[in-house]
């Protein structure tokens, strides 16, 4: 029999036999991932001590809240803003109402699409702002609650009204009085927020929805019906459906909204509570009929002709997504003149035309026809009287009535 | 016999092994582990630090944080959310019980039987990384659809009157049901259990088998003494990959589930997010981590293996 006769090994290629003989070739062992474990949870253990001291704790800003306005010598305003809040050419590169104001004053514009969500943009600049420091952002866009919240932790700075001369005399009148910025001393309204009914015509299969009764009491429906998961959005239509006002109602009233959604959560009658996903979810026809913003419903309308949206009797709720110039930007008054910019009627009925929320820019109506004479006409971008007497306000909260109705709201939506 | 001669060589330590190394080489690993353990330390240790002071701390957002060891927030968290703890451990669990029953015979495949195709399979295999997690989360939405094929089939076999029976599904549709949950979970946590075990099985020598067959084992009785125990670092380490993310995830509940699917990562979100309950949210997280660290710990120990690579 011919013999195998191994090549002498180098030291190195004997070392690794030896090893791998002794523990396979895996450097981890289930005894060492156990020792390592142990040995983790020894020295977290050990940190804990040091938790007690030296973490600063989140809080409202001390000192003052403007920086230095760097307007005159540097000409640029940092802008941030929900993805698809902009117009856009042709091409999908240029913002022609941001290019015409550059042209126009000089100030470059650095336009930032990073907000996608309230709660996860706030957990985003938290830490500068209530640490005092510059979020390098010039204009910020937060929804009506939020920017109620970073009022009250005096977060955001007072505008100066002597720049905003068109914003001052073309707000329209729903927008100027909300309760958390009387006469918009800190805010100014990017775009109006309706939240509407929606529904699948083909879904619906011939089941009428006038209302949001009809959402959570229809037996046709069950299963097949949304709401949102933006708590004063669901809570808002569910206040008015009860007959009460979402600008004036006590915490049994809030009770019992929830009552009667936790009713159609344990029959099955709700599917689920939704952010954005809904848009699908209501074009494929697995949502018949969901809480809807009207925004969303003209773009889907205009792609899927089964899908249309219903404004209840008992009203429908209008929020804002509203300018704010947070503490220590660099560019205030550069800001300032690119707000009062977008309210001077054209810009507005250029930026209406493209992206179908409520304008809350008085007389853009007869400018925006020039335009687009179907927008003009369209009452959830321009509401006419009729619109405008049906819609409701969500009042705001204070800090512990946030905290107590979102809780319940989330027990609510299963956590 | 010639098989005798293929013994390994004797394993007496070599000369230059044990020859004392220079001062400066004895500094070297401990150089090249810095970066590593910097990044550690800043990715990891700071954050559980902070993360371990902000769940003894009360406060608001308005008047701020301060530690006051208020340790009753574990003890509220856990008796206000036990629930969705144990949903979580329950769907983490069905989901790697799965990802096993599906990845093994595919890992097995690939190893043995899938000669020049390996690579193709493997590629096959990673290629669904190459899109976002939230896209393919998303993909299963339209799968799984009300009116679509595959839910108009399971409907047609009666399948889903079964799963309904058994709490899975509700009515005659998946999604928003924990079924669609599990799927999810499932679909995208299977690549993490193919893998590795694919290494082990791999390393496997396929002569063990031919001896296994010449002491006339039966394929299947081959499987069961030979290939599974020497897959079992394997399986340990693939259900543990497996495990440990689905049992903290909240996309798939979130896009898939429903009120009655949430699942503890759903439940940490909204704490930390949209209550800004900070300690109560931190307070979760240490939790769960403690409580996967045990069951890792006591399923490492019961598991009788000692590699897990």
């Amino acid at each position: 029999m011919e013999q195998y006769e191994p090549d002498r090994l180098s030291p190195a290629q004997m070392a690794a036999i030896r090893r791998s003989y002794r523990n396979g070739r895996a450097a981890l062992t289930r005894r060492s991932l156990l020792r390592a474990s142990a040995g983790g949870a020894l020295t977290l253990g050990g940190l804990g001590a040091l938790s007690a001291c030296g973490i600063p704790a989140a809080g409202k800003t001390e000192g003052g809240t403007s920086a230095e306005d760097h307007s005159a010598k540097e000409k640029t305003v940092s802008f941030s803003n929900w993805t698809e809040y902009m117009d856009v050419d042709d091409s999908g590169r240029h913002h022609p109402t941001l290019e015409a104001f550059t042209e126009r004053t000089g100030i470059k514009v650095k336009y930032t699409e990073d907000i996608n969500d309230n709660n996860e943009f706030f957990g985003k600049i938290k830490p500068q702002l209530s640490a005092g420091q510059d979020t390098g952002r010039d204009i910020i866009v937060l929804t009506d609650w939020l920017a109620a919240r970073l009022i009250r932790l005096g977060w955001v700075q007072k505008l100066d009204p002597s720049n905003l001369p068109h914003a001052y005399s073309n707000l329209s009148p729903q927008f100027r009085n909300p309760d958390w910025d009387p006469g918009r001393a800190y805010s100014y309204p990017w775009q109006g927020i309706s939240t509407v009914i929606a529904y699948n015509k083909k879904a619906l299969d011939g089941t009428e929805v006038k209302s949001v009764s009809d959402l959570l009491d229809n037996p046709r429906l069950k299963g097949r019906v949304g709401f949102l998961t933006e708590m004063r959005d669901t809570m808002g239509m569910t206040l008015l459906d009860m007959g009460k006002d979402p600008a004036r109602f006590t915490d049994d009233d809030f009770d019992a909204a929830v009552a009667r959604l936790q009713k159609g959560v344990d029959k099955g009658q709700i599917r689920r509570f939704t952010g954005n996903d809904y848009t699908s979810d209501l074009t494929k026809g697995d949502l018949a009929a969901c809480l809807a913003w009207a925004g969303d419903v003209v773009q889907l309308k205009a792609d899927s002709p089964d899908v249309d949206f219903v404004i209840p009797d008992s009203g429908y709720l209008t929020s804002s997504d509203n300018m704010c110039v947070p503490n220590k930007a660099r560019h205030k008054t550069n800001a300032e003149r690119l707000m009062d910019y977008y309210y001077e009627p054209p810009v507005a009925a250029q930026l209406a035309a493209y992206i179908n929320y409520v304008c809350p820019v008085d007389g853009v109506k007869t400018e925006l026809a020039k335009i687009d004479e179907d927008a003009a006409s369209n009452p959830l971008i321009v509401p006419d009287k009729a619109m405008q007497a049906k819609s409701h306000a969500f009042r705001s909260l204070s800090a512990e009535e946030e905290t107590a109705y979102e809780t319940k709201f989330a027990k609510l939506t299963g956590a | 016999m010639a098989t005798l001669t293929e013994a390994p060589p004797p394993l007496t330590p070599t000369a230059a092994e044990t020859k004392p190394p220079r001062r400066r080489g004895r500094l070297t690993p401990y150089l090249l582990l810095l970066p590593g353990l910097l990044w550690l330390f800043v990715f990891f240790a700071l954050p559980m630090i902070y993360q371990a002071s902000t769940s003894v701390q009360t406060g608001s957002l308005e008047e701020g944080y301060k530690v006051t060891w208020h340790f009753a927030t574990y003890w509220n968290a856990l008796s206000e959310y036990w629930p969705q703890f144990l949903r979580s451990l329950a769907y983490a669990a069905s989901a790697t019980v799965l990802c096993l029953l599906l990845g093994y015979p595919l890992a097995y495949l690939i190893a043995f039987r899938a000669g020049r195709w390996k690579n193709l399979v493997m590629i096959l295999v990673i290629a669904p990384f190459f899109t976002s997690f939230l896209i393919r989360t998303l993909a299963w939405k339209t799968i799984l659809a009300d009116g679509g094929p595959v839910v108009g089939a399971l409907n047609s076999l009666h399948v889903l009157d079964v799963t309904s029976w058994l709490g899975w599904t509700s009515g005659d549709r998946v999604l928003a049901t924990p079924l669609a949950v599990v799927c999810g979970l499932t679909y995208n946590f299977l690549p993490f259990m193919i893998l590795p075990l694919y290494t082990s099985l791999e390393r496997i020598d396929g002569r063990l088998h031919e001896a296994a067959g010449d002491l006339y084992a039966k394929p299947w009785t081959t499987f069961r003494k030979v290939t599974f125990p020497l897959s079992m670092p394997g399986v340990v380490s693939g259900t543990l990959l497996t495990f440990i993310p689905a049992s903290g995830d909240y996309v798939n509940a979130e896009l898939l589930g429903s009120t009655d699917t949430r699942m503890i990562g759903n439940v940490i979100q909204t704490q930390f997010l949209r209550i800004l309950d900070y300690p109560t949210a931190a307070a979760l997280s240490f939790i769960l981590m403690a409580g996967i660290l045990i069951m890792v710990t006591v399923y490492i120990r019961r598991s009788g293996t000692e590699d897990l690579v």
